[in-house]
């Protein structure tokens, strides 16, 4: 579909047709999304000042009236300072590390075949059941030495994203390819089809409620203090998984041949199917990839939440969602840093606001940067966009 | 079909229709659990036909439509218990009703609230999406029912002054007023069938306005528009316009069908508003055929006999017979799920599909060289 806003603003004055009080109800609108295209010109701007808006606020009430920061002898300790922030920031960055996992993910496969992969969640969730059956096999527990942890870990993560891959990619087999030529709804649908199957595989596999692992690496434990602020080793782990494997993506797709097809599909598939390129198996790859990457955000969501549910999946996915919308879709950069900003978001209201409303809270984000900028922070990178 | 059989067969039809629906619940028990069944199939069916307006006629993927279940039901809530105890107000009730603290509505009003507050909330859901792309509406209308979802959840905390909250969160709202006839009396829970009747009459009602609107100018131009957008905004269709309608209207009929299924329940509980409950509603439109309104009756029936009935009292032990240790209701969801993959692969078009999407989808046009007129060769 050609981009249709330069074309639709101003509908025709009144249809001849429909009794006056509808073409009230016209002129009303018409007015409102006069009034939203007016904001939309703005939008980027607006953005940028709604997501800084929570840090700002929060910033400003703990240096001005202070926050509770223990109790001493039976009274409140209250600090003037930042560190809270800080913290909040800290959890975030590493919530969202693997968010920005999942996240790349989608916007790889929107990139490439202009389908929002409602599965891609599931797929994290099945990752992370994958990384922790795994464990018993290999001998993991709360016993081994700190070797023994790492060396595990890594062929956990190794296995964990060939299987997430391939699982992917088969769903891509199963469920879209036949659809390839048919209308978009259609392998929205069968995504939306697929994770509610994969959630239920879950839900058999490992029961209805969440499930408590083994905290392998003491994702609690507190590494070094960086001006107050606790690191925590589940914080380390989240970016020693997500950032050499951005790297090797970005790499992948930059300076490859596979990548360069990546690219080329992504751009215009017909012209690439004329220049030799293996469209199925690139799309077939694009989502392979993002599998693997969604399954080790799972091992890391495993080891660092230390527990599992069927549902995360579901949940995740919505955040990585709105992430890669936030970046600008089809925009791996956007992603990571989508995925990092919803990170802090969902880190500041669950603190603040309370953990009940940070669903409601990431969805109006995910809500105003529809309104606002639609394209995202970095600028989509699909053939719609240009 | 209307061109294999005579005018009048389509006529004489739905009038046979009409009379058995009537007639039907005088063939089961006054309380049995078939007739449960059909009562929330039949909500359904109502649910699936203010869907198929959006998603089928209209074209603009709506996955939050559980929002509109959720107000239908809150309008009972809110206007047809004690729950606003501070509040009396009552309306046509009951003369037992008359005596209780709250807000008490006849059923028809909170009826016409609910569908005036959920076509209102539409077009609330409706306007950021007007510019958007069909993927980017699909997700908006995500973000608002899951929005609406939390507010449910977590109404409990917001005051609307007075000791009253928005709304009682997972507890429920309970007690819900049975709706009540003046002269004949009030609904219970022993005999289903006045239940039945007015559930059927709702949706008759709703077939009827889905029918009319279908070949007025307005569907003509929610179909116009779900068919090429650009086309029918430089026809002169009125984009904003139509597109809130099309909300709207679908909204209106969740709304409906969200106030009968609370007062049927007798409470409105914020656990029922899950986004499954979406994805639920529109498998109902996808299998029936998308954009067709026997087709999404069709759907509506049968996921809701299938949800209801056969899974649940008929299935459930099935897989025990096999030696699996899970019961069947806890994997519908993944029945569905599968209904819809297996669905689009194989019968894309759905179970009755509309003619012009049917077209679409099976003979699809070549847009090759060859339909291109060269000269007056090509018609020899």
């Amino acid at each position: 579909m050609v981009n249709t806003t330069t074309i639709t603003p101003e509908p025709p004055a009144e249809l001849p047709g429909l009794p006056g009080r509808l073409g009230d109800l016209g002129a009303r609108t018409r007015v409102l999304a006069g009034l939203l295209a007016k904001v939309r010109g703005a939008g980027g701007l607006v953005l940028i000042a709604a997501l800084a808006a929570l840090p700002l606020y929060y910033g400003i009430t703990d240096l001005v009236n202070g926050y509770q920061a223990g109790v001493v002898a039976g009274r409140p300790v209250i600090h003037h300072d930042l560190s809270k922030l800080g913290f909040n920031f800290a959890e975030g960055l590493s919530d969202g590390a693997i968010w920005a996992l999942i996240a790349i993910g989608y916007t790889l496969v929107y990139g490439i075949i202009e389908l929002i992969n409602f599965a891609h969640g599931d797929v994290f969730m099945i990752g992370s059941f994958t990384a922790v059956g795994l464990w018993g096999p290999l001998g993991l527990g709360l016993s081994t030495s700190a070797l023994g942890v790492a060396g595990g870990l890594f062929v956990t993560l190794l296995v964990t994203m060939a299987v997430t891959g391939s699982l992917n990619a088969g769903i891509e087999r199963v469920a879209y390819r036949p659809l390839r030529n048919a209308p978009k709804l259609a392998p929205l649908i069968t995504a939306v089809g697929f994770s509610f199957i994969l959630q239920n595989v879950g839900l058999l596999w490992r029961g209805g409620s969440p499930q408590s692992v083994a905290d392998l690496i003491g994702a609690q434990h507190k590494v070094f203090t960086i001006g107050g602020v606790p690191i925590l080793r589940g914080y380390l782990l989240a970016f020693a998984v997500m950032v050499p494997l951005v790297i090797a993506l970005t790499w992948f797709i930059g300076s490859t041949r596979a990548g360069k097809a990546m690219r080329a599909t992504a751009q215009d598939p017909e012209a690439a199917r004329l220049m030799g390129i293996n469209v199925d198996s690139t799309v077939s790859l694009t989502f392979a990839l993002g599998g693997a990457l969604a399954g080790a955000g799972g091992l890391v969501y495993a080891v660092y939440e230390t527990n599992v549910w069927y549902f995360q999946g579901f949940q995740a996915g919505l955040m990585a969602f709105t992430a890669a919308v936030m970046g600008g879709i089809g925009n791996v950069r956007g992603a990571v840093l989508g995925g990092l900003i919803i990170g802090v978001i969902q880190s500041l209201s669950d603190s603040r606001i309370g953990p009940e409303w940070t669903e409601a809270v990431v969805f109006g984000y995910l809500i105003a940067i529809m309104v606002l900028r639609p394209k995202g922070l970095l600028g989509e990178q699909t053939r719609e966009a240009g | 079909m209307t061109a294999l059989l005579p005018a009048w067969w389509s006529r004489v039809l739905a009038a046979a229709l009409v009379v058995f629906g009537v007639l039907l619940p005088f063939g089961f028990g006054t309380a049995s659990g078939f007739m449960n069944a059909t009562i929330i199939a039949l909500a359904f069916a109502v649910m699936s036909l203010g869907l198929n307006i959006v998603v089928g006629v209209a074209g603009l993927l709506d996955l939050g439509y559980v929002a509109f279940y959720a107000i239908g039901a809150y309008a009972v809530g809110w206007f047809g218990s004690e729950f606003f105890s501070r509040v009396n107000v009552h309306v046509l009730v009951s003369p037992v009703v008359s005596e209780l603290p709250g807000i008490h509505l006849s059923f028809l009003l909170i009826l016409v609230a609910a569908a005036a507050i959920c076509a209102a909330a539409g077009v609330v859901i409706g306007l950021p999406t007007l510019r958007l792309r069909g993927d980017y509406i699909a997700i908006v209308t995500l973000a608002f029912g899951e929005i609406i979802g939390v507010v449910a959840v977590n109404g409990q905390s917001i005051s609307l002054g007075g000791g009253m909250t928005l709304t009682a969160g997972n507890l429920g709202i309970s007690a819900v007023d049975e709706p009540y006839i003046p002269g004949i009396g009030s609904f219970g829970l022993l005999d289903l069938r006045p239940w039945y009747w007015l559930i059927f009459a709702i949706l008759l009602v709703a077939l009827f306005v889905n029918l009319r609107i279908r070949d007025s100018r307005l569907g003509r131009a929610w179909v116009a528009l779900r068919e090429d957008e650009v086309a029918a905004v430089s026809m002169g269709i009125p984009l904003v316009r139509t597109k809130l309608l099309a909300y709207a209207m679908g909204a209106a009929f969740g709304g409906m069908s969200g106030a009968f299924l609370g007062t049927y329940y007798t409470e409105v509980n914020a656990g029922q508003f899950q986004f499954g409950f979406s994805i639920f509603i529109l498998a109902m439109v996808i299998i029936g055929g998308l954009g067709s309104i026997w087709g999404a009756v069709t759907g509506g029936l049968l996921l809701g006999y299938i949800n209801n009935w056969l899974i649940p009292d008929v299935l459930n032990n099935l897989p025990s017979a096999f030696g699996f240790s899970f019961q069947l209701t806890q994997v519908e969801f993944g029945i569905f799920g599968f209904l819809l993959v297996i669905t689009m692969v194989l019968r894309p078009q759905g179970l009755l599909p509309e003619r012009r999407r049917r077209q679409e989808l099976t003979a699809a046009i070549p847009a090759e060289d060859s339909q291109l007129s060269t000269g007056p060769e090509d018609a020899a």
